[in-house]
């Protein structure tokens, strides 16, 4: 058993194992286990006992999620079971690696999670750009196809599974789970207000999980190895591995699978090999662009759900982005708001209307035009338009979270923009953005 | 077509080509209602006309049992259905943050004036068409951009200059993967 399950086929420098090299390393074997000897009650023990937390960002309880959904009447109609596969929270780039290097690994996952809530139908929701991994999974389905792991009457045991690639069109919303399911049927992806939740009236109105690709992957390991195990990776309170990354200008970015609980510090010095030769580290957005910034006073925190939420920022992908002393950080939240507004689906008004609001008064503060009156409207757009429940979905809380906290670790920033009419920035730096 | 529902299958048929339509027939085999395939369907014709023209939107629409405005409506959110011609290959900058630490804002001035193309238009030759891109997902090789369907990573003027050259001198544009 390997103490780092995810990447342990994993080789970027080869093509990614087929499904003969896959079952040779005990691949598929979790499938055989779990449709022979484990009712769908029993999978879902398992993962509840295995507390495995969402990996898209959220963190919510799997096996929780999973129990909403109803198990009764099963003849009824379709259950489906969706990956979301849509990766596009700037700085995240931890679900291609595992596509584009262990596809088999994935689509195992995903039989063993729709043979727990007894979904017929899987989609895989990838956006349009990666090309490689959708090719990639497509083989792999074909070959599980020819090999009888999906299909009809499965491995002899009566239960049938179909499972479709669906490439999106674009649009971040579109990893919003609501969204993508309207995205799935074919509309606009808007997202819809809740409940229903999706396990009761999801993709076309039955019975639908979305999760991401990083927990999907875990399901794999925790049949095939059990709950106990899975528990006993984790370092700290969250059980479990982890693919962490660090982009920015540190010495070495990329991703690497570490058990839960690794130290932020461990992974920019050891990992990530430190900053790069002249510049320091001013802050970090633990997991992605809709994070809370987190400064020095931070560097020893354990990746762990709960610990970062308690330091006031979220895991969430567990992919970190660095602000070294060089750049800008009115800009670089500048950047953040810009693409939250552009992704923004339109539906709710403090997101449509309040998301260009704050660009526009960052890029005044950016570019010198800045008032001290200024501060006062982004801390009014804070408080009005990253509250959780002025809008349907998280996207504008989620896109506030950097301002917020970058106004109150960075508040010499802003001051100085405004005072000085200027970014200061934009003289010692010429590469990075402000300008 | 023989599972046509649509008032005027003659339009559809005679705007949307039999391949195009044996493609959309597959997607519409597995879903439970036919306006359900549109964004797949509008790949399908955005494949093979590089873009999505009134003509071929009228027409799948009617296919589709759709009205135009619902089907334009779709087509028009999603930022990689193009409804205005773009060239044989789209080149995507990606402009989110890691990308922008790492100083993309150079690299778009320079693809700018090296191509003579602005943001969202076509070059001359009808080569290639210049888009910003959300986070592409490759953080840890920033900056980056894809072309067609090509990854690009690590990306300095040099890089850009090898890649547009060695593009220019041949014609395989339809490759899948990454390139270093």
């Amino acid at each position: 058993m390997s103490s780092l399950p995810l990447t342990q086929n994993i080789n970027e420098q080869r093509d990614p194992v087929d499904l003969a090299a896959y079952e040779k390393n005990h691949g598929y074997e979790a499938v055989h286990k779990a449709l022979k000897e484990m009712s769908p009650a029993d999978c879902l023990q398992e993962i509840k006992d295995s507390a495995l937390r969402g990996r898209g960002g959220a963190g919510f309880p799997t096996g929780m999620k999973w129990s909403f959904v109803p198990m009764d009447n099963v003849s009824e109609g379709h259950k489906y079971l969706v990956c979301n596969a849509d990766e596009m929270e700037p700085g995240t780039f931890k679900d291609r690696l595992l596509m584009e290097c262990d596809p088999h690994q994935l689509i195992e996952g995903m039989i063993l999670s729709a043979w727990t809530i007894q979904a017929d139908i899987a989609y895989i929701f990838i956006r349009h750009e990666y090309h490689l991994a959708a090719r990639l999974l497509q083989e792999a389905i074909d070959e599980c196809k020819a090999k009888g792991y999906l299909g009809n009457d499965i491995l002899g045991t009566g239960f049938n599974l179909e499972m479709y690639v669906h490439s999106s069109a674009g649009r971040y919303i579109c990893g919003e789970e609501t969204a993508l399911i309207s995205s799935l049927e074919g509309k606009r992806a808007n997202p819809r207000a809740k409940p229903p939740f999706p396990q009761i009236s999801g993709l076309w109105g039955r019975p639908t999980i979305v999760n991401n690709v990083e927990t999907l992957c875990n399901i794999t390991h925790i049949i095939r190895n059990g709950a106990g195990w899975f528990k006993s990776l984790g370092l700290g309170a969250d059980s479990g591995t982890k693919l962490f990354g660090v982009s920015g200008r540190v010495k070495n970015p990329g991703c690497w699978e570490l058990p839960m609980g690794t130290p932020i510090r461990e992974l920019i010095e050891q990992h990530a090999g430190g900053m790069q030769d002249g510049y320091k580290l001013r802050g970090l957005l633990p997991g992605g662009a809709s994070t809370d910034f987190l400064v020095e006073e931070h560097l020893d925190l354990a990746m762990d759900y709960d610990v970062i939420g308690k330091a006031g920022s979220r895991l969430g992908t567990g992919t970190m982005i660095i602000l070294d002393d060089k750049t800008c950080p009115v800009g670089m939240v500048k950047n953040l708001v810009e693409f939250f507004a552009q992704e923004s689906c339109g539906f709710c008004t403090p997101c449509r209307d309040g998301l260009p609001w704050t660009a526009q008064v960052l890029d005044d503060i950016d570019t010198g035009k800045g008032m001290k009156v200024d501060m006062v409207t982004l801390k009014n757009q804070v408080r009005f338009i990253g509250a959780i429940g002025n809008t349907h979905c998280a996207l504008a809380p989620g896109a506030m979270e950097p301002v917020s906290s970058a106004m109150k670790y960075f508040a010499e920033d802003f001051e100085t923009h405004i005072k000085n009419k200027a970014c200061s920035y934009c003289k010692t730096n010429s590469s990075t953005g402000g300008a | 077509m023989m599972n046509s529902k649509t008032d005027n299958p003659l339009q559809a048929t005679s705007v949307l080509t039999p391949a195009e339509l044996a493609e959309i027939d597959k997607e519409i085999s597995h879903a439970p209602y036919r306006a359900a395939v549109a964004i797949d369907a509008l790949k399908i014709v955005q494949k093979h006309h590089r873009w999505v023209s009134d003509e071929s939107l009228n027409a799948l629409a009617d296919y589709l049992g759709m009205s135009p405005a619902e089907l334009d409506g779709i087509a028009t959110f999603y930022n990689l259905i193009y409804r205005r011609p773009v060239g044989e290959e789209v080149i995507s900058l990606c402009d989110s943050v890691t990308c922008w630490i790492m100083g993309y804002n150079k690299l778009q001035q320079h693809i700018i004036k090296r191509l003579d193309v602005g943001l969202g238009e076509t070059t001359d030759d009808d080569r290639y068409t210049f888009l910003p891109a959300p986070c592409l997902g490759a953080c840890d090789r920033a900056p980056v951009m894809m072309v067609g369907n090509e990854l690009h990573q690590n990306l300095d003027e040099a890089k850009i200059d090898q890649i547009l050259k060695v593009k220019s001198s041949t014609s395989d544009v339809n490759n899948n993967g990454r390139q270093e």
